[in-house]
């Protein structure tokens, strides 16, 4: 399998706050792959700098065969590059029909019907049908993360980027999520989830990598990963020796 | 299972679209019905209502906040004196290609004030609109910090009698306010305008999803700069006399303006409309009191701010969830096929 994305030494620090210390990774052609790693770890700078949100001090990323190091973040979205973010940023004047539509229009390149009929599939698919016509900014919580995704499918990434979407759902909705993101990703967009809500994140992901400080510090199969007494050590705060 | 389906235009818009045609019916006889002083006054209304909707567009839209639009108000103006004195154009000619001017110049200004964030961007754009003043100020051939009234001749190109150029006069103010809402109108049917509206709510989000926002803005701060300066040559087509005092006025061409949008409910397209005919209704009532009138504003732009921050068309939006310009996007199925 090809590598769809590649991160290589990126750097990124402000004054002594280190967020990426040379981290260095690979996700290939259709992975689903989870980040871990605690508050303050570097997980939304991550995404930040994958999605060109803000601009790394050393190392390089590498997307479908291209450098876009220095690609500004309108453009790698229109290469594929989608994200939903952890603090919802709906455009709260506009209804959930429009907020997916800017997606589908700017993020897809489509246009007129077939512009719409997608949105309107892309609704259907993250439970917001009923909610078409409303102003985003009356939306619930949940309703905005459903938003985030509804927005973030409708630009058609090839590279999802997920940040704590299940953050703060019930177990039913929570489930209800995961069948969602399974569907995308069967669908074969290749997915990045930050998520501390670990029981969520097994169900899809077939790999794991955790930071802290900045710093990657492990990566493999979600099983040893999470046996691993290193990772329970930082991310779990329990001591290997106890 | 129904079918869903998107459409754009409402009852409502349907409805206002008529009434709108027919004020406009009714606006463009006004020569035959109206006074002069109405007639006057109406014109200014009209030029008003054209800059507020420009100064929306760039501020509610594309978070643009200028103080500096004097600028380009003043820019247009001295154009119309300075290409009909010495370049010998029709005035109508000369305030068009004022505006063609103004989208040229704006261009350097935007790579320069772009730089800047927020009351910074502010500050700067006033600086800009006082380099105009001061500059225009020297060339004595348009009379220097005294200003120079338009010669005869030019006025007398227009029409020869006396009445039928302030009905010109009329007309044009009545017509670039039309072609200002309707150009803004047309412009966020879009999908520039998509893009735009999604700026004006979250330009971190709206860059992830693909919109290039300097771009964006750029192209915004140009096109409205062109539309001022033609606005501009238009006020002073009817003020037939020109000063640098006058025409980069921050109070007249701005701070009016500002209270205009801001009452009326910035960040919409009803906003401004409303806006005007608030602002002269207060202006025509309390015109009489002097300095009062100016502590009147302020304080009816104080209650607005806090009690109604979108505006009056704000509360009525929220309240009865309609749109007169149908520029949302309404998802229906098949059964509830009926507009409202």
């Amino acid at each position: 399998m090809s590598a769809l994305l590649s991160v290589s030494d990126l750097s990124k620090s402000f004054g002594a706050v280190i967020v990426a210390d040379e981290t260095s990774f690979e996700v290939a052609q259709g992975a689903a792959i989870g980040i871990l790693g605690p508050n303050g770890a570097g997980k939304t700078s991550l995404f930040n700098l994958i999605t060109g949100a803000m601009t790394p001090n050393a190392g390089r990323i590498t997307f479908d065969g291209a450098d876009i190091t220095a690609v500004p973040a309108a453009k790698r979205c229109k290469m594929g590059i989608a994200r939903s973010f952890q603090v919802p940023q709906p455009f709260g004047g506009m209804t959930v029909f429009e907020n997916a539509l800017v997606g589908a229009v700017q993020g897809a390149g489509l246009s007129g019907r077939e512009a719409e009929a997608h949105v309107l599939d892309v609704l259907e698919a993250t439970g917001l049908m009923n909610k078409a016509n409303v102003r985003a900014g009356s939306l619930s919580l949940l309703d905005r993360k459903r938003l985030e995704m509804a927005r973030a499918l409708a630009a058609k990434p090839k590279l999802l980027l997920l940040d704590e979407i299940a953050g703060g759902l019930t177990d039913a909705e929570c489930v209800a999520l995961i069948e969602t993101i399974k569907n995308v990703h069967a669908a074969g967009t290749t997915i990045i989830w930050i998520e501390h809500v670990v029981h969520a994140l097994l169900a899809v992901v077939e790999k794991l990598i955790v930071i802290n400080f900045g710093k990657k510090i492990a990566e493999g199969a979600p099983k040893t990963i999470m046996d691993s007494p290193h990772v329970k050590e930082i991310y779990l705060g329990v001591d290997p020796h106890a | 299972m129904t079918t869903a389906f998107v459409t754009r235009s409402t009852r409502a818009s349907r409805i206002a679209m008529i009434i709108a045609v027919l004020a406009l019916i009714v606006l463009a006889a006004a020569p035959w019905w109206a006074g002069r002083a109405d007639l006057r006054l109406m014109g200014e209304i009209f030029l008003y209502l054209a800059l507020a909707c420009l100064w929306n567009l760039m501020a509610g839209y594309a978070g643009l906040v200028s103080v500096g639009q004097q600028a380009f108000v003043g820019f247009g103006g001295y154009m119309l004196f300075a290409l009909t004195m010495f370049g010998g154009l029709h005035p109508v000619v000369a305030i068009l290609a004022g505006g063609v001017l103004a989208a040229i110049v704006s261009v350097p200004i935007a790579i320069l004030v772009f730089r800047l964030r927020g009351a910074y961007f502010a500050i700067g754009t006033w600086v800009v609109a006082e380099v105009f003043r001061l500059s225009f100020a020297q060339v004595s051939s348009l009379g220097g910090g005294s200003g120079s009234s338009l010669p005869v001749d030019v006025v007398r190109s227009l029409a020869d009698s006396r009445s039928g150029r302030e009905a010109l006069a009329y007309w044009l103010a009545l017509g670039a306010a039309v072609v200002v809402i309707g150009v803004v109108y047309a412009f966020l049917r879009t999908r520039r305008g998509l893009a735009l509206t999604a700026i004006r709510d979250s330009e971190v989000a709206a860059s992830g999803l693909g919109i290039d926002i300097w771009r964006t803005k750029l192209e915004v701060y140009v096109v409205t700069s062109a539309f001022t300066a033609i606005i501009g040559g238009l006020i002073f087509l009817q003020k037939l006399r020109i000063s640098p005092d006058a025409a980069f006025s921050v109070n007249d061409w701005t701070a009016f303006v500002i209270f205009i949008v801001v009452i009326g409910g910035i960040g919409t397209l009803e906003g401004p409309i409303i806006g005007t005919l608030l602002f002269f209704a207060l202006r025509e009532t309390l015109a009489d009191y002097g300095t009062a009138y100016l502590i009147a504003l302020g304080a009816v732009a104080i209650v607005v701010m806090l009690k109604a921050p979108k505006g009056v068309w704000g509360l009525i939006r929220d309240r009865f969830d309609i749109e007169l310009f149908p520029l949302s996007y309404r998802v229906r199925t098949r059964d509830d096929h009926q507009g409202n």
